[in-house]
């Protein structure tokens, strides 16, 4: 019998031993190297290596993240998770108060971060990001919400008015991004609410609830993130309400015929801010992320991030994507002295923060939003 | 008088069974026994709080909405059942009776091919065949008709439905008739039963159990497929596992989420139940 079928009890040891050491080479060498990784909780790409490759690289970190979309869906992601579950969470500013009360975010401090350098004055004290003068969350892009449409079924003059939804000739042709905030805030504001669309009484509510179920007819679906981005390509969608550039603007630099605008009647701006985890280890680290999102190179990342591209909030990182990419720069006017420069649009009045129903309950405004999807 | 034989338990039989049933108990009637006392649970703030509340069952048996959907997912895969069960029987009554043995293992072999890839990766296939510039169309434009609207319809969702059901209607149909003994339909002709009564009353009683049991999967797994209505009917209306996403995704509300699912449930068990009393009820009963 060949001796490799009866081993002896030094063979074993022998072969064991190096069987071990083969196997445990890679886990040493990676505890060498000790890789920081860092547990995100954000919208779709904001973890992807077009976004955080850099500081990855720079920094031996590893981002891992998970995606939500919504600011409900945030919440409820959150809230099934152990404590100190996320060591960064993204959020839309509307959410930060709740995320603060329920305890899941740490105080940040002002001082480490470029508030002298942001592009507009609301920017430095913006609504929810701040309690009792206390800093909890960071804001690092932003981005406008109107009437998003195909220019060969849609004529720019009609996008200006959300009217444009009722366009007879797109009956079954206007999608919806499936999320009640965006959608209602939009038929808010063609109510003619303008700073009050958030705040609306008994009777306001049910005219938005009456302008909404009006537009049900024209309806031909109602999409998640990638469903949107797909019935806008494949020309199933001409028009899609609930959302702004951050869709369209991937398709249009892909060359698709859609685009995104500011209605007379007024947009609705979604500013996303990064919080640290309550109880992290790792909040320096993440302290030194926000910071990298801040700066020019990461605003620029941030601005053309390939999930879905976002405003530059500070006044270098505009810079420097006007330098490095003037193209994007102009199409989002992010240039100084372009008619539809974001911040000329909130100066003039145009632009309303998202935030939550101040009247109603979300759970109100979310029921609606069921019977709106079961009505013919 | 006679003694009673003694039974002493087998071991060796219950240690291969355990194993089924200790997964079948943690896996699947714990849970499901969490999900039922979850539909009382309330929420707030986000966050679940054990609670034996019926607010939840109130609040969701009382809208209009919920009942819509229901009725409508319940059409859909009724209708999707019914579909299936005419559209696959042609196929396996010829592969079951006059296929060669040789084409009837490769036809099997083509019908489980569909199943090694994931569904919803298909379905996204199929969205690209529905659009609107998709291949179905830019053939009915080469002949001078449509487009037509196919995808976010309720056409769709019924051939994402016939894309998950119809292979396995056909395997399951196939397996039943080809288990009958056609000497029993010879027997028919002789007696001068003709080729289409002889199907209706000798084959399909004699296959009822099969041609039931495959009805029953199409069923079931349609009245639970979010995949379809979602992805190729585009939540227009939503059915309810579209509902039991939305609920759950906004405000947290895993209860109402629970309710709607123990509805599904229940529903599932009774059209189950029914359908296999009726596959074995005997004749003259």
């Amino acid at each position: 019998m060949p001796k490799i079928l009866k081993p002896n009890r030094r063979d074993v040891l022998k072969y064991g031993a190096a069987a071990t050491t083969a196997l445990c080479t890679p886990y040493v060498s990676r505890a060498w190297a000790d890789t920081v990784e860092i547990n995100m909780l954000a919208w779709y790409g904001h973890g992807e290596p077009d976004v955080v490759g850099e500081f990855e690289a720079a920094n031996n970190v590893k981002f891992k993240p998970k995606y939500y979309a919504g600011g409900d869906n945030m919440m409820a992601l959150i809230a099934q998770s152990p404590p100190g579950t996320y060591d960064i969470i993204l959020s839309d500013a509307e959410f930060v108060q709740q995320l603060n009360q329920a305890g899941y975010i740490e105080e940040m401090n002002p001082a480490d971060y470029p508030f002298d350098d942001m592009l507009y004055d609301d920017f430095k004290h913006f609504p929810g990001h701040w309690k009792d003068d206390k800093l909890y969350s960071m804001m690092v892009r932003f981005g406008h919400l109107g009437v998003s449409y195909n220019t060969t079924a849609v004529s720019d003059a009609e996008a200006a008015s959300y009217k444009a939804f009722w366009k007879p000739e797109i009956k079954g042709k206007v999608g919806h991004f499936d999320w009640h905030l965006p959608n209602l805030g939009q038929m808010s504001l063609y109510n003619g609410n303008g700073a009050k669309l958030w705040d609306q009484d008994e009777a306001g509510w049910k005219k938005i609830q009456e302008t909404t179920m009006s537009l049900r007819p024209q309806v031909g679906g109602f999409f998640d993130y990638g469903g949107t981005f797909n019935g806008l390509k494949n020309n199933e969608m001409m028009a899609m309400a609930g959302i702004g550039d951050w869709i369209t603007g991937v398709l249009e630099r892909d060359g698709a015929p859609v685009k995104s605008v500011v209605p007379t009647e007024g947009g609705i701006q979604w500013t996303e801010s990064y919080s640290i985890g309550k109880g992290t280890p790792k909040a320096d680290t993440v302290k030194k992320f926000i910071q990298y999102m801040l700066s020019p190179e990461g605003q620029v990342h941030s601005a053309r991030m390939l999930a879905y591209p976002g405003f530059c909030v500070t006044k270098a990182g505009r810079a420097l994507l006007d330098q490095k990419d003037p193209k994007e720069a102009q199409r989002t006017g992010q240039v100084d002295g372009m008619p539809n420069d974001p911040i000329t649009l909130i100066k003039d009045g145009r632009i309303h923060y998202r935030d939550i129903p101040v009247q109603q309950s979300l759970e109100d405004w979310n029921e609606f939003w069921q019977e709106y999807k079961n009505a013919s | 008088m006679t003694t009673k034989p003694t039974t002493r338990p087998d071991y060796y039989a219950i240690a291969w069974r355990l194993p089924l049933i200790v997964w079948q108990g943690l896996f699947f009637v714990g849970p499901l026994l969490f999900m039922v006392a979850m539909s009382f649970f309330l929420v707030k703030n986000y966050r679940m709080e054990a609670a034996f509340q019926f607010s939840n069952w109130q609040r969701m048996l009382s809208k209009d909405f919920f009942w819509d959907a229901y009725f409508f997912t319940l059409w859909l895969a009724l209708l999707a059942t019914a579909i299936t069960s005419v559209v696959a029987f042609p196929a396996s009554y010829f592969l079951a009776f006059k296929a060669s043995e040789k084409t009837r293992r490769w036809a099997i072999f083509f019908l489980i091919i569909p199943f090694f890839t994931s569904y919803l990766v298909r379905v996204f296939a199929w969205q690209v065949i529905l659009a609107q510039s998709g291949v179905i169309n830019a053939g009915l434009s080469f002949i001078g008709i449509g487009p037509w609207q196919m995808l976010n319809t309720q056409f769709g969702t019924m051939v994402g439905y016939l894309v998950l059901c119809l292979p396995l209607a056909v395997i399951l149909q196939t397996f039943s008739l080809a288990n009958i003994d056609t000497r029993l339909v010879e027997a028919a002709h002789n007696l001068g039963c003709g080729r289409l009564r002889a199907v209706f009353t000798v084959v399909m009683p004699l296959a009822k159990t099969g041609l039931v049991v495959a009805a029953v999967f199409c069923f079931i797994l349609s009245f639970g497929d979010f995949v379809s209505p979602y992805y190729l009917g585009g939540s227009k209306p939503p059915t309810l596992s579209i509902m039991i996403v939305d609920t759950s995704k906004s405000g947290q509300q895993w209860p109402r989420a629970a309710v709607v699912a123990i509805t599904m449930i229940l529903t599932l068990l009774v059209v189950a139940f029914t359908a296999i009393g009726f596959a074995y009820r005997k004749r003259g009963k």
